[in-house]
């Protein structure tokens, strides 16, 4: 297989942004273009998931190309629930690495604002088990609500624990003009005082507000190319250069242990093993937070700490901005925010821009591997992705 | 015989008990301080309000352009019985909240307009204008509307407001909703909450002056955006004029 470079890269605020959907996926394919000087790609791989039932269109990446006047450039649409956009930038690495493609262009785009929060919360969870888990009622913060109860007393997480993941990532959100939230959130304000139970209400128990990610609209863009253009092209060499995908029951409850997210677990061991890198020497990670004990229960999954230890490991500053092995810097889905399909672009668009050491002031020091997992479902589906510095 | 037209015009206000000031504690942990302003304040706020009425974004033209008047009509003595509630962080002021009493049972909530974004600011000011109207002046009731989704979302979802569509609001067609007292209490510790009295240092720095807001809400990039995306999904149409008006230059 061919090696598989990131050339070009760009990214909308990620927001509740007022323009079509196609723009919002054409916005960030110009940024990229632009990025790395290419006028043309060999093919288009559009992520999204709920264009046909939110915004009536069908077809997204036969409108995109022809709105990036990319034609006759092949296009087509990856729908894999929260996970389609790694799924795409998965695509996109089979056709370069198997010499289908010499380039091509890797998109995420959502547009979530035509739904208010009950109907976009519906319509996540339309991707749960439509007998077994959906007519019940199940919405994934009430999936990531038991799961979070299990791991508290299973592995000791507390509310205080959640709340450090929502303060970290707010926190690095700050730092980053594309993020959907700007507001440092403080202990006090969100656990602590008379008043925090109305500012951070409980939504599924023992999530609360602020354990939990917001609605995004978002689109993000990565232009993948082989060896030989990528050194043409001036921009620093970024490796993709692992790539896992794993699956685990489409049913929670049939999982022998719920507390285990053997998808991820295995995603990320593939994705490190083809790499050929240790979880040990990865230098900063995006990881799928939609709840924050995600992103803690993830951390244990792809190998950074042990089994019940991603809490401490927290706690003790590990993964802060300025820990051993930062985790989410972008804000991730807590802060960045979550425009579903274009959330796995928008993860390595945020590895790029570190290892690139473009990341500004939330800028990773001496960022030489990255490292992103995109979770699908709950832990139903899931894709990760390692990239390296070259120099 | 003359006449002094301006005794005609102007309404007596009635007297009313004023609103003692509260702290609220916000997500970020900082102190914002809720207290009642005068007359004499409003030609303060009104320029913090007036950019707003360009922002076409989540009403906030409509709202700042009605909460404008409103205050005007408070200022020079053409609403009688209105009140005027601010929301200060370290004496910048973060939410505007007005509404009058229309008798002594029945409380008319006019608007609430958050100049910081974020952190139930304005969801924590309109609370306070339903302690006012409960609380401390004695209603019953207090009839509410909303101009925006984030607004229904707060005050007609989230306090389960009773309908009185057959009730003419003041600020126009849309339907009323009432708040009633057993509603107000439901709410209490929950959506009503922060405490009293105001430490002395906050309370002072609020009193000493209103201070413009530090990141007001600002224009989409595209002041049409808003109707464009609702009317144009795909910016067909947008491009058309554009070309149009390209080829008119």
């Amino acid at each position: 297989m061919r090696d598989v470079y990131v050339i070009g890269i760009g990214i909308t605020s990620f927001s509740r942004l007022e323009y079509p959907l196609v723009e919002i996926a054409a916005y960030p394919a110009i940024m990229a273009m632009k990025d790395c000087g290419l006028t043309k790609v060999d093919h288009l791989f559009v992520a999204n998931m709920g264009a046909s039932r939110l915004n009536h269109q069908t077809a997204l990446a036969s409108a995109v190309v022809d709105h990036l006047s990319l034609c006759p450039a092949g296009a087509e649409c990856i729908e894999n629930g929260p996970a389609s956009g790694a799924s795409a930038i998965k695509a996109g690495y089979m056709a370069i690495a198997s010499g289908l493609h010499d380039t091509v262009m890797v998109i995420g785009a959502e547009r979530l604002r035509e739904a208010n929060n009950l109907e976009a919360t519906d319509f996540v969870a339309s991707l749960t088990h439509p007998l077994a888990e959906q007519i019940y009622g199940v919405t994934l913060p009430s999936m990531a609500g038991m799961f979070t109860r299990l791991y508290m007393e299973k592995y000791g997480v507390t509310s205080r624990h959640l709340a450090m993941v929502a303060i970290k990532n707010h926190d690095n959100a700050m730092f980053n003009k594309f993020a959907h939230l700007h507001e440092p959130i403080s202990f006090e304000g969100i656990l602590d005082s008379e008043d925090a139970l109305t500012n951070n209400p409980m939504v599924a128990d023992p999530l609360r507000f602020y354990d939990m990610c917001p609605v995004s609209d978002g689109g993000a863009c990565l232009i993948l190319a082989s060896a030989e253009v990528a050194k043409k092209v001036k921009r620093p060499l970024i490796r993709l250069a692992g790539v896992g995908q794993a699956t685990d029951t489409h049913c929670v409850h049939e999982r022998k242990e719920p507390t285990d997210l053997l998808a991820v677990r295995g995603a990320a061991a593939q994705a490190f093993k083809m790499a050929g890198v240790k979880p040990s020497e990865v230098s900063v990670a995006e990881l799928h937070d939609a709840f924050t004990i995600l992103e803690i229960a993830e951390s244990e999954e792809v190998g950074f700490f042990k089994k019940g230890q991603g809490h401490i490991a927290l706690a003790e500053g590990y993964t802060g901005l300025k820990g051993k092995l930062p985790i989410n810097p972008s804000g991730g889905l807590k802060a960045k925010g979550h425009p579903v399909g274009a959330t796995g672009v928008g993860q390595a668009h945020e590895i790029v821009t570190q290892l690139r050491g473009e990341a500004g002031e939330r800028q990773v020091k001496n960022a030489k591997i990255g490292f992103t997992t995109n979770f699908g479902g709950f832990g139903n589906n899931v894709v990760a992705l390692t990239f390296i510095k070259e120099k | 015989m003359a006449v002094d037209l301006e005794k005609l015009l102007r309404p007596v206000d009635n007297p009313a008990p004023p609103f003692p000031p509260k702290v609220v504690t916000l997500a970020n942990g900082e102190k914002m301080v809720i207290r009642q302003i005068g007359r004499d304040d409003i030609p303060t706020i009104l320029p913090f309000v007036e950019p707003l009425i360009h922002v076409e974004r989540d009403y906030y033209d409509i709202v700042a352009a009605r909460l404008y008047a409103e205050l005007l009509g408070y200022y020079r003595h053409r609403v009688q019985d209105e009140y005027v509630l601010v929301a200060q962080i370290n004496g910048e002021l973060a939410a505007i909240v007005n509404g009058r009493r229309v008798d002594p049972k029945v409380g008319m909530s006019y608007h609430t307009l958050s100049l910081k974004r974020g952190m139930r600011v304005g969801a924590h000011a309109f609370a306070a204008k339903m302690e006012y109207h409960i609380d401390i002046l004695k209603q019953d009731e207090v009839l509410i509307v909303a101009e925006s989704p984030i607004g229904f979302r707060r005050w007609m979802i989230e306090y389960k407001l009773e309908k009185r569509f057959h009730i003419q609001h003041e600020l126009g067609g849309v339907p009323s909703f009432s708040l009633t007292r057993e509603l107000f209490e439901r709410a209490r510790g929950s959506l009503i909450v922060g405490s009293r009295p105001v430490p002395k240092p906050l309370l002072e720095k609020a009193m000493a002056a209103i201070l413009p807001p530090a990141d007001p809400p600002k224009p989409p990039f595209d002041t049409l955006a808003a109707t464009r995306a609702a009317y144009d999904s795909t910016g067909t149409a947008l491009r058309i004029q554009r070309r149009k008006q390209e080829k008119g230059k």
